[in-house]
């Protein structure tokens, strides 16, 4: 009898299915995987037959959350060298939106408002920019550096839409017939047998919210496979299952994350901007907030932000920030008259190697953002993604055609290996303490980042970061000097009454404009998720999004859940918990660790669970 | 039941109508801006006469399912990752354009050369099956001509419900004016059936299903038969969406009855 997780009942109903490997998540880490594997079986399949279904060829399976391999991921500026070495006629391959880089640039950003919470250091610097601009490349509130530090450079890289891209790979994998992808599919847990995983199990359908069967009921299936490949992602369930299963190496923990949220415009007809024009800043709308924007062919762009944990402010809302970071006069006067065509958000995991996970196990790899393998110095992670899969792929190639079993010792000698041989693993290191500095302030950390980037990972700035529940400020505390008593309160109240969200009428307090809808690309979050998200959610699948322990919900000031739903899908509600509407939620998983609250002080009082739907829009 | 049916279900793909959709001019005539980059879902009145076909087929043992679709053979690829975990079937491909803006006659007529061509198929025991609407343009006489073509004589259209009796005829209900249906009855096999929504809810993923459907299915993608639909004279004078109005406000505080009168107005304008 098999050991399964105590959290899953047994049910007579559920079914089973052998494969040989299982995969969870099609992002690029498992493009890199399955382009790698199904190659090597399409050169050498006599070797890798399968063992779960003798007489066949191996069976691979992968399963991916959303409803379109397209959906639900980003664009991306990357060096592409592991993908270009997988694919060397990439740029000829017509995938649409993509473009070579031609100009990269990076920009500090002034306040024009007055409202962003600067430091008196930033402050005094700013001033100085003011007062210096006619000898410096000061424009439109801005300061052009002289140049772009060379571990930021994505010179000879691409830009490029993922959901393209993935649309492009999962057709040339599918070509292959040796693989199968199977979108709209999520995975609920890894399964296990002691400390070994021997598969995953599919997300119940025919529930309602909480999980209780109803009409159409059918248990997920338990598929069972020698290897799981789990690439699912930084909030992915799997990974969270094998996490809460094993625990992290001795140091690791994920307390740093960010929401990376963005849109795509389609620039005015008269712009200037070329394709390939890669601009990276930093300064607005807070210091801490890093933004971008990249040209695709066709008049399209990206542009967006980051929304660090390290940015305490409680009432945080990324949607809100964006609005005013498309205004800043730097990038408003290319984007006045633009049109919003896609709009999207994703949870980004921040502690790079300091939240590698075990990497390896019994039965089960690990690859991409949820193995720790993206570089939050370069602000590079697909390209390491890619690498992670193509190196696994290569591994079980290997060990399949040694009869090798996948233990972890296996793993870890083939896949493991490589990957720590590897550029991944050399960045890593060097990024590994890069953003430190950030946690003690806005100037120490990009202190910290330029002398890790400088001196190859040598030196940088020490701290000490908490849990990212821990990193969110009380609400009373992180307004004193900004805001009367009086103001806060009323805030409050008007938020609990149901009228304005919290977070709003704390930036209207804080002195931030009203944004006045211009019904193209200012418009209201509401009209961003239908016109530019369109987010769906099949019926029958259970909530994924759980609040453990509904009295500290109950206390909670701050509600930065809320603030920071990219896709208001948590609202305040008539009850102690917040409300969630799973048919408006985009899966960015910002609500994981935009909890303040914790009910065992390790982990928030939210649960990111498995579940179908999300975004739809493949121009991302 | 004895009553076994061989039902063929005409499905083709059409871009996910939640992407943006923007009707431009291209060499050959109207049509959407990126198609090709667009996700692309089985056109969802065909995807209810498949669900409903396999509800009907698993009803009636011995009857058999295939689903025949036009369209580009990476569209096809690309709409069976989700579609054949759903439902038994097995896929009849036919390599042609995104099928927005071609001849409805030059399509049936493809169809109907494939579907007579294929192998095992029992006239007598035909179903023909397909939507009566089409998310991405609806021609409106597909079905009826490629069961012309066929020699099918019974034909129903916006079918919501099929009672197969025990002699093997059936009583088919369409949609008619006012939310009503018209009951017919029908002697048997064959009969073409355009089918409105149905009743039946969008079937749950179920990996066997799609295990066992992509046996055939990318075997059929790789040996499916290139088609080029004439146009036959066909021009369009012009091609434009529905138009969205889009009218956001923020009013804070508004009384409830007064956002009640509002909406009321709007509605009656």
């Amino acid at each position: 009898m098999s050991e399964v997780n105590p959290e899953i009942p047994l049910e007579a109903e559920r079914q089973e299915m052998a494969v040989d490997i299982a995969c969870v998540g099609f992002g690029p880490a498992m493009g890199g995987f399955l382009t790698t594997l199904t190659r090597e079986m399409t050169s050498d399949g006599a070797a890798l037959e399968s063992k779960a279904v003798p007489g066949m060829p191996l069976q691979v399976l992968c399963y991916e959350r959303a409803d379109d391999i397209a959906a639900g991921v980003s664009g991306v500026v990357t060096a592409a060298k592991a993908i270009r070495a997988s694919f060397p006629e990439l740029a000829s391959a017509e995938i649409p939106m993509m473009a070579p880089v031609k100009l990269e640039k990076v920009l500090y950003l002034l306040d024009p408002i007055g409202a962003s919470r600067r430091s008196m250091t930033l402050r005094a610097g700013d001033a100085a920019i003011r007062t210096f601009r006619g000898m410096l490349p000061v424009k439109d509130d801005a300061l052009e550096l002289p140049y772009t530090p060379a571990f930021l450079q994505k010179h000879n890289g691409l830009v490029m839409s993922i959901g393209q891209f993935n649309q492009w790979v999962g057709g040339e994998l599918m070509a292959s017939g040796v693989a199968q992808v199977w979108p709209g599919t999520p995975v609920s847990t890894a399964l296990f047998e002691g400390n070994s995983v021997v598969g995953v199990r599919l997300s119940d359908q025919g529930v309602d919210r909480a999980g209780n069967p109803e009409a159409g009921y059918m248990a997920g299936m338990d598929v069972r496979a020698a290897l799981t490949v789990v690439g699912d992602g930084p909030v992915g369930a799997v990974g969270q299952s094998i996490d809460r299963k094993l625990g992290m190496p001795d140091g690791h923990a994920r307390h740093e994350w960010a929401v990376g949220m963005k849109m795509v415009v389609e620039l005015p007809e008269d712009t200037p901007l070329e394709a390939g024009t890669v601009w990276h800043t930093f300064g607005f709308p807070e210091p801490e907030i890093f933004g971008f924007l990249y040209v695709y062919p066709d008049r399209l762009a990206s542009v967006g932000i980051f929304v660090p944990s390290w940015l305490g402010n409680p009432g945080r809302s990324s949607y809100r920030y964006l609005q005013h970071f498309l205004q800043h006069p730097y990038l408003w006067r290319y984007l006045n008259g633009s049109t919003l065509r896609s709009w999207g958000a994703k949870s980004l995991q921040e502690s790079g190697a300091n939240g590698e996970p075990f990497l390896a196990g019994d039965g089960y790899a690990r690859i991409g953002e949820g193995s720790g393998s993206t570089n939050m110095l370069t602000g590079s992670g697909v390209d390491e993604a890619w690498a992670t899969g193509v190196q696994l792929g290569e591994a079980v190639a290997e060990m399949l055609r040694a009869g090798k079993e996948f233990t972890r010792e296996n793993i870890e000698a083939t896949y493991v290996r490589r990957r720590r041989e590897s550029f991944v693993e050399q960045g890593a290191q060097v990024a590994k303490e890069a953003r430190n500095g950030f946690h003690t302030g806005v100037v120490s950390g990009l202190i910290g980042m330029a002398l890790a980037g400088l001196t190859n990972g040598k030196f940088s700035v020490g701290a000490k970061i908490r849990p990212a529940h821990q990193q969110i400020e009380p609400l009373k505390e992180f307004y004193s000097q900004r805001l009367s008593a009086e103001q806060l309160e009323k805030a409050t109240r008007d938020a609990a009454a149901g009228g304005r969200t919290l977070h709003d009428a704390l930036m209207d307090a804080c002195g931030w404009p009203e944004i006045v809808y211009d019904g193209k690309l200012l418009v209201s979050h509401q009209d961003a998720l239908l016109m530019g998200g369109k987010v769906q959610a099949a019926g029958g699948f259970a909530d994924h999004v759980r609040f453990r322990d509904a009295k500290l919900c109950a206390a909670c000031a701050e509600r930065t859940c809320i603030a920071m739903c990219s896709g208001q899908a948590i609202t305040q509600g008539d009850e102690a918990v917040p409300a969630f509407d799973r048919e408006k939620c985009v899966h960015c998983g910002a609500c994981l660790w935009n909890c303040k609250q914790s009910p065992d002080g390790k982990n928030s009082n939210i649960e990111f669970k498995a579940g179908a739907g999300g975004l739809h829009s493949a121009e991302n | 039941m004895t009553n076994s049916f061989h039902i063929v279900v005409c499905a083709s793909t059409v871009p996910d109508p939640l992407q943006t959709l923007e009707p431009v001019t291209g060499p050959a005539g109207p049509t959407l801006k990126n198609e090709m980059m667009l996700p692309a879902v089985l056109d969802p009145w065909a995807a209810c006469a498949l669900y409903e076909a396999a509800a009907l087929a698993a009803k009636h043992t011995g009857s058999k399912v295939w689903l025949v679709s036009l369209g580009p053979k990476a569209k096809l690829q690309q709409v069976m990752m989700t579609v054949a975990q759903k439902v038994p079937f097995e896929l009849v491909a036919i390599d042609g354009p995104l099928g927005g803006f071609t001849d409805a006659h030059s399509t049936a007529a493809a169809l109907a050369e494939t579907i007579a061509a294929i192998p095992g198929l029992d006239c007598g025991k035909l179903l023909l099956f397909g939507g009566w609407e089409s998310a991405s343009r609806g021609a409106g006489v597909t079905m009826q001509v490629v069961g012309e073509r066929l020699g099918i004589a019974d034909q129903f259209q916006g079918v919501d419900q099929i009672n197969v009796k025990e002699d093997g005829s059936f009583e088919i209900l369409e949609r008619v004016e006012g939310g009503k249906h018209q009951v017919s009855e029908c002697a048997g096999a064959p009969a073409v059936l355009g089918w409105a929504t149905g009743n039946l809810a969008e079937p749950p993923n179920r990996p066997q299903v799609g295990m066992a459907n992509m046996r055939g299915v990318m075997p059929a993608i790789q040996k499916a038969k290139s088609v080029k639909l004439d146009a036959n004279g066909l021009s369009y004078a012009s091609v434009a969406l529905p138009k969205q109005q889009r009218e956001t406000r923020v009013v804070r505080d508004m009384p409830e009855d007064e956002i009640a009168r509002e909406i009321v107005a709007w509605i009656a304008e």
